[in-house]
């Protein structure tokens, strides 16, 4: 990995809003032909985070990097497209980038929604709209490849298949990718690293094949298999509903960020990946 | 040829359909039909500022509702009141101090039914060419930031994330949207510079299945509207700006009608 030159990098980024850290501390990088998923329960400060990557907002402490050769393509969410603005899913391809038709059609291709090219956006049901999205990203042969909760809304063989095409793409565009799940347990198998957040990183590592868990193997099926990996948290301390944290001595304290004088395990870190 | 005031009318009137054809998509695409409203209210207190300071009137108009726009964007950043809420206090009072401050001037005499309504019998030489000059300056703005603003009308934060500057095309696109009041003000009226925006767009969007499209033929409606309200206008003697709405109106209500549906069926088809 040249983890020496990775394309962004945080470094102890944090967000503040109203007074309030939406998300402290986090140390992030992805490199080259990597792919790093990054999971947390809602407003863990995954999207927050993923806006500082993307540079939509900037850390209010700590520090953004980023490659000068840095060419990112975006994957949102979903995104509303409003009844009056006609907008056909072969409209939609060059928003940000002429593309020719050749390069429309190759991209539709690629994620198997050339049928749709016609279409209107907002006609299109979750899983269309998710593969529309990924060929429209990915037109634009970026190095990093941003994807937010990109197997929301998609049924179980869906996501398998998605995953299986992200592997595809980042094998063949070599570039970054950055994935961010609400799955707190199982994630992409490829993916090279798993940060967990929770208005900080709680922990990290890499994912263990679902191969190695018999559990988990009766539970997704074979095709499964290849596809989607279990991680196992490592954390010393628990989120409680309330908001506050209980740590692995016992005591309770009203927050958990770096500051607030614990220290995390982070022996997971140091693993090498499976793969 | 010019020295006729109708010719004079229906020349500016063209001019500056053909500008609020495009600017009034993304209007409607972006929902920013009252925002179009607070901008055309505020023109009164332009209008009323211009007269005090006895400078043109035009350059006054555009210069506050430009002021009325960054107030606008400063309040909604500094949080309270919601983003509606805003806008009716913004337009209401800029209306109702530009009318009271017009009131207040005593020396000055002016006729408020052509401010609110429009009035072409008063569009001179002078004037023409502000609509031309300005609104094909708008025009080819437009053009220029078109890649950026559609992208940030699609979705901003996608906008954001590959390198575009959604930040700056809003401005521009303000900036745009204060010009072509300031300037369409003389004919439509204050009170109905927005329907003009808006409703040729809407026309346009039964029909049109691109972006692209949609705008350029909400422009040749919005010609169409100007030409036959105008008509309208010198033979009833009805005033211009609601005659070019009413005309705009039917040109709607004809796109709801079946033929115009099965025409489009046909071009997706």
């Amino acid at each position: 990995m040249s983890d020496q030159n990775p394309l962004v990098s945080l470094k102890n980024a944090g967000v503040c809003r109203d007074g309030r850290w939406l998300v402290r501390g986090v140390d992030l990088s992805i490199a080259h032909s990597e792919i790093v998923t990054l999971i947390g329960p809602n407003g863990s400060g995954k999207s927050t985070t993923a806006k500082m990557v993307l540079d939509i907002i900037q850390p209010d402490e700590g520090s953004r990097k980023n490659r000068t050769d840095l060419h990112v393509g975006y994957v949102p969410q979903r995104i509303e497209v409003d009844w009056t603005l006609p907008l056909t899913v072969e409209r939609f391809m060059s928003i940000t980038v002429n593309l020719s038709a050749k390069e429309i059609d190759a991209n539709l291709e690629l994620t198997s929604v050339l049928h749709l090219k016609k279409a209107e956006i907002r006609n299109l049901s979750g899983g269309e709209l998710q593969r529309v999205l990924l060929a429209r990203a990915i037109a634009r042969k970026p190095n990093l490849l941003v994807l937010d909760e990109p197997v929301q809304g998609v049924d179980f063989s869906g996501e398998i298949l998605l995953y299986e095409l992200i592997g595809e793409i980042r094998d063949e565009l070599q570039c970054g990718i950055l994935l961010i799940s609400h799955d707190l347990h199982v994630v992409m198998a490829a993916t090279d690293r798993v940060i967990c957040l929770n208005g900080h990183v709680c922990c990290q590592g890499t994912p263990s094949a679902v191969a190695e868990s018999m559990e988990y193997k009766h539970l997704f099926g074979e095709r499964a298999l290849g596809a989607l990996a279990v991680y196992q948290h490592a954390h010393d301390h628990q989120h409680l509903p309330d908001g506050t944290v209980l740590h692995a001595d016992g005591s309770i304290t009203e927050h958990c960020h770096p500051e607030d004088g614990h220290h995390h395990d982070h022996e997971n870190q140091e693993e090498k990946p499976n793969a | 040829m010019l020295d006729d005031f109708f010719i004079r009318a229906l020349i500016a009137g063209f001019g500056i359909a053909l500008v609020t054809g495009p600017l009034g998509c993304f209007v409607v695409w972006r929902r920013l039909s009252y925002f179009g409203d607070t901008l055309a209210h505020s023109a009164v207190l332009g209008v009323s500022l211009g007269l005090f300071l006895a400078i043109n009137i035009t350059a006054a108009v555009f210069f506050v509702a430009l002021m009325i726009s960054i107030l606008l964007i400063f309040l909604q950043k500094s949080g309270g009141l919601a983003s509606d809420a805003l806008l009716g206090l913004l337009s209401h009072s800029s209306l109702a101090l530009g009318l009271v401050a017009i009131a207040f001037m005593s020396w000055v005499r002016i006729d408020l039914q052509a401010l609110l309504f429009g009035d072409i019998l008063s569009v001179s030489k002078f004037d023409v060419g502000i609509v031309w000059i300005g609104g094909l300056g708008v025009l080819s703005v437009l053009l220029f930031i078109w890649r950026q603003l559609f992208a940030a009308t699609v979705n901003e934060e996608l906008a954001h994330a590959e390198g575009m500057n959604p930040d700056r095309a809003n401005m521009i696109f303000m900036v745009l949207m204060a010009l072509i009041i300031a300037i369409s003000m003389k004919i439509v009226g204050v009170l109905l510079i927005t329907a003009l925006l808006i409703i040729p767009a809407a026309t346009a969007r039964r029909i049109a299945s691109s972006p692209e499209q949609m705008a350029v033929l909400s422009s040749f409606i919005g010609i169409v509207a100007v030409g036959g309200g105008l008509f309208s206008s010198l033979t009833w003697d009805t005033p211009s700006g609601p005659s070019i709405v009413v005309m705009a109106l039917v040109l709607f209500v004809l796109t709801l009608f079946p033929v115009v549906r099965l025409l489009r069926s046909r071009q997706e088809g």
